[in-house]
């Protein structure tokens, strides 16, 4: 037996009784007799709040991820519906963020000047949190949807930035002067010797600004409402319904992991060696 | 308003084009002309059918309508037959006044109806008058049971008899529903009575003129308590707790303000307030984040319900039928699309009227708890709207039928009170014009004349006196009552 094959099993036995001691701890005690009218009204026999067994978890997940795309009205869609809108804010803003982020990444890395010109603003805004521009967006903005985007914008934004500047300032400088002793121009040495240099460093920042914007999208969600995995995750604390809470958080890992496997895939292919 | 075409075309004696030197009452009492401008919508079809003759109309203020007419629709019947006796007679009137002279007046609305079905032009008239400017319409609300009339009136089709589209979008909390509602993403919003009048004032936020055509709910709210406390019944032991309200302007921020200094406690120093989000306090209380709040509904039930806290006090024991919840809307929703306006004013004013059935709380319930609208237990809903209910400390089933009511007239003195507590609370700072902004966002007067068409009753005045807690409050000496205080922040 290779070594994965011996460690997945470890893994999968360690969820296995994990699983099996969080159902036995959670199991609520059986109603005995007919509730009084009273004891109906204070909410059952089952008085002491529990988290739900994995039992009751994995039954809600089958049942919401059966009809992941039904649409019962503007505050009640399935998951999968939710999934989508979340995504759709998460990519807009991210690539938004990304067409700003590397070109000006590059004129950072590639100018002393502008790199000390402008490393104050970017000081002053990189440890905001992204939602605290929330209320901000809202004003200015107007729309709650376009604000939403906004601060995965602005939150991705950074990473991205910090990346490009380092990677385009850290090319060995070899090559560039193999690009001036072959006279080629400032745009042709940048895409054609700095730009594959820097790819894995700039992807590597892409990484890091997409699992960013993922985190923060369920926040931004859950303070503007209205669609949205973040909603979902709101809408059923309202109700203090942590079967689907749970079963949303493990939802929100799952793609967030997606995302992340997604641009991983994508930096293997630019990999080099020296 | 009356408009002076309008004489009985079926009457000999009258002239329908009032030509200089007509000796009809309304010419005689109308002495100033008006500008094209302040001719409503009746007036101006109205002006359109005379004008095919030339005749002139000279519409008066100073003739009310009451007098000649009992509902805008009768006169707009009378313009209708007007128009149509006209128009057979080739808008030659002195020959209409000779054939009437010959046969009668009944014989010529006789001959007319067997010709033409009247009823059904008047119908096709009115249904093009109140043409809606837009049908798809987005309000807000916040998963209360004070909303309860905005939520139901969608699956219970109050919206769509109105030839409405509403969608009703659930909203995380009220700073989120004032900026929505400032932006225009939503065309009206669930709100609390307080904010239109902070709104329009600019406290907190832009000044923008807000109004309130409707409350939702009276009574309905009440102060839970941690489990943990309950052998701390007197306000007096509270000193140190930590207690959330939904909003900043809020009846329920103003109840336990004026609560608790009746008590002797100064709500700014000796206990602490926060903001939470309704949906948020039950969570928060058991967390230990709270030892207590003032919130709306299902919330209170539920912390019982969760064997979390229990309910200290309803509000309804506080100050009885004290105003929560409210609908508004910006003054330019009202003024840009009126049709849409009244359409949706009507449909709440009804659905308000429909809540405020006792039997029907069960069904209310039922409709509203599902995860579109409240996303709460059936169960808790119920009992919060039919009153029979269990506070979490009597081993008992209460049962108070005005636990939560709903009455839709805004009361201008309602509006006084609110912004007393602004002023005593130090949210709003120097002299207030206290009725002035009460009857510019609480219209009352277009809240009754609806009541009215919708078969309600409305209240006579606009303006009442309260008791609460023992204290007299006087809508006529508002600055007066808020020196009264001995816990003030002015």
């Amino acid at each position: 037996m290779t070594l994965n094959v011996r460690a997945a099993i470890v893994s999968l036995l360690l969820l296995f009784v994990i699983l099996v001691i969080w159902e036995a701890l959670n199991q609520a005690p059986a109603a005995t007799t007919a509730l009084s009218e009273y004891e109906l009204l204070m909410g059952g026999a089952d008085q002491q709040a529990r988290v739900p067994p994995p039992s009751k978890i994995i039954g809600h997940a089958y049942d919401e991820l059966s009809r992941p795309f039904y649409d019962a009205g503007p505050n009640d869609k399935g998951i999968g519906i939710q999934l989508a809108y979340s995504l759709y804010r998460v990519l807009t803003g991210y690539l938004a963020a990304a067409i700003v982020a590397i070109p000006l990444g590059f004129i950072i890395g590639m100018s002393p000047l502008m790199h000390k010109a402008l490393n104050p603003f970017i000081q002053v805004l990189r440890p905001i949190s992204p939602l605290a521009w929330m209320p901000l967006a809202l004003f200015v903005i107007k729309d709650s949807e376009q604000s939403a985007i906004f601060v995965i914008f602005i939150c991705s934004i950074w990473p991205m930035l910090i990346n490009t500047a380092f990677g385009v300032a850290t090319v060995r400088a070899d090559w560039v002067n193999v690009a001036k002793t072959h006279e080629l121009s400032q745009l042709m040495t940048a895409f054609s010797v700095i730009l594959p240099a820097a790819a894995p460093t700039i992807l590597t920042g892409m990484r890091i600004s997409i699992g960013i914007a993922w985190l923060v999208i369920v926040a931004a969600e859950m303070l503007v409402g209205g669609t949205g995995i973040g909603y979902y995750v709101w809408n059923e604390w309202n109700n203090l319904d942590l079967n689907s809470v749970i079963f949303s958080i493990l939802m929100i890992g799952i793609v967030g992991m997606l995302l992340d496997l997604a641009l991983s895939g994508v930096s293997r292919l630019i990999q080099y060696e020296e | 308003m009356a408009i002076k075409s309008l004489g009985n075309p079926y009457d000999e004696k009258t002239q329908l084009i009032h030509e200089t030197g007509c000796s009809c009452g309304s010419c005689q009492a109308s002495t100033a002309e008006q500008p094209e401008g302040a001719l409503d919508d009746l007036g101006a079809q109205a002006k359109e059918q005379s004008g095919q003759n030339g005749g002139e109309i000279k519409p008066s203020r100073d003739v009310k309508l009451d007098s000649d007419f009992d509902s805008p629709d009768d006169m707009l019947d009378r313009a209708i037959e007007n128009a149509i006796v006209r128009g057979v007679f080739n808008q030659h009137d002195p020959s209409r006044r000779r054939f009437i002279k010959l046969v009668g007046g009944s014989t010529l609305a006789g001959i007319l109806a067997s010709l033409l079905p009247l009823d059904k032009v008047k119908a096709a008239v009115k249904e093009t008058r109140g043409k809606l400017e837009k049908t798809k319409l987005k309000v807000g609300f916040v998963p209360i049971t004070c909303a309860t009339p905005i939520i139901m009136a969608h699956p219970l089709g109050f919206y769509s008899k109105y030839g409405l589209d509403v969608d009703v979008i659930k909203t995380a909390g009220w700073a989120v529903a004032r900026d929505k509602s400032l932006n225009g993403e939503y065309d009206a919003s669930h709100m609390l009575t307080p904010m239109p009048l902070a709104m329009t004032m600019g406290a907190g936020s832009v000044a923008e003129p807000y109004i309130m055509p409707a409350v939702e709910n009276i009574n309905g709210q009440a102060i839970v308590l941690h489990n943990k406390h309950k052998d701390k019944r007197d306000p007096k032991k509270w000193k140190g707790f930590k207690f959330g309200v939904p909003f900043d302007y809020s009846m329920h921020n103003f109840l336990l303000r004026y609560y608790v200094a009746e008590h002797g406690i100064d709500p700014d120093q000796d206990i602490q307030i926060r903001v939470v989000p309704p949906p948020e306090m039950v969570a928060n209380l058991r967390a230990g984040n709270l030892d207590g709040y003032l919130s709306p509904d299902p919330f209170n039930q539920r912390a019982v319900y969760e064997n979390v806290g229990f309910i200290h006090i309803l509000t309804k024991d506080i100050w009885q039928g004290h105003p929560c919840c409210a609908f508004a809307c910006s003054q330019k929703f009202a003024t840009d699309m009126p049709n849409t306006y009244a359409a949706l004013f009507k449909s709440i004013v009804d659905a308000t009227h429909y809540s405020a059935k006792s039997e029907k709380r069960a069904e209310i319930a039922k409709a509203i708890a599902p995860k579109n609208y409240l996303n709460q237990p059936e169960i808790v809903i119920k009992q919060v709207l039919t009153g029979r209910y269990v506070d979490g400390v009597e081993k008992t089933v209460h049962d108070v039928p005005d636990r939560i009511d709903f009455d839709p007239f805004p009361w201008h003195s309602m509006a006084v009170w609110i912004l007393t507590q602004m002023k005593r609370w130090g949210y709003v700072k120097g002299d207030i014009d206290y009725k002035g902004i009460a009857e510019q966002v609480y219209v009352a007067a277009e809240t009754g004349k609806v009541m009215k068409e919708l078969g309600y009753e409305p209240p006579t005045k606009t303006y009442e006196k309260y008791n609460i807690m023992g204290k007299l409050f006087d809508y006529n000496k508002p600055e007066e009552y808020v020196n009264s205080f001995a816990i003030k922040r002015i």
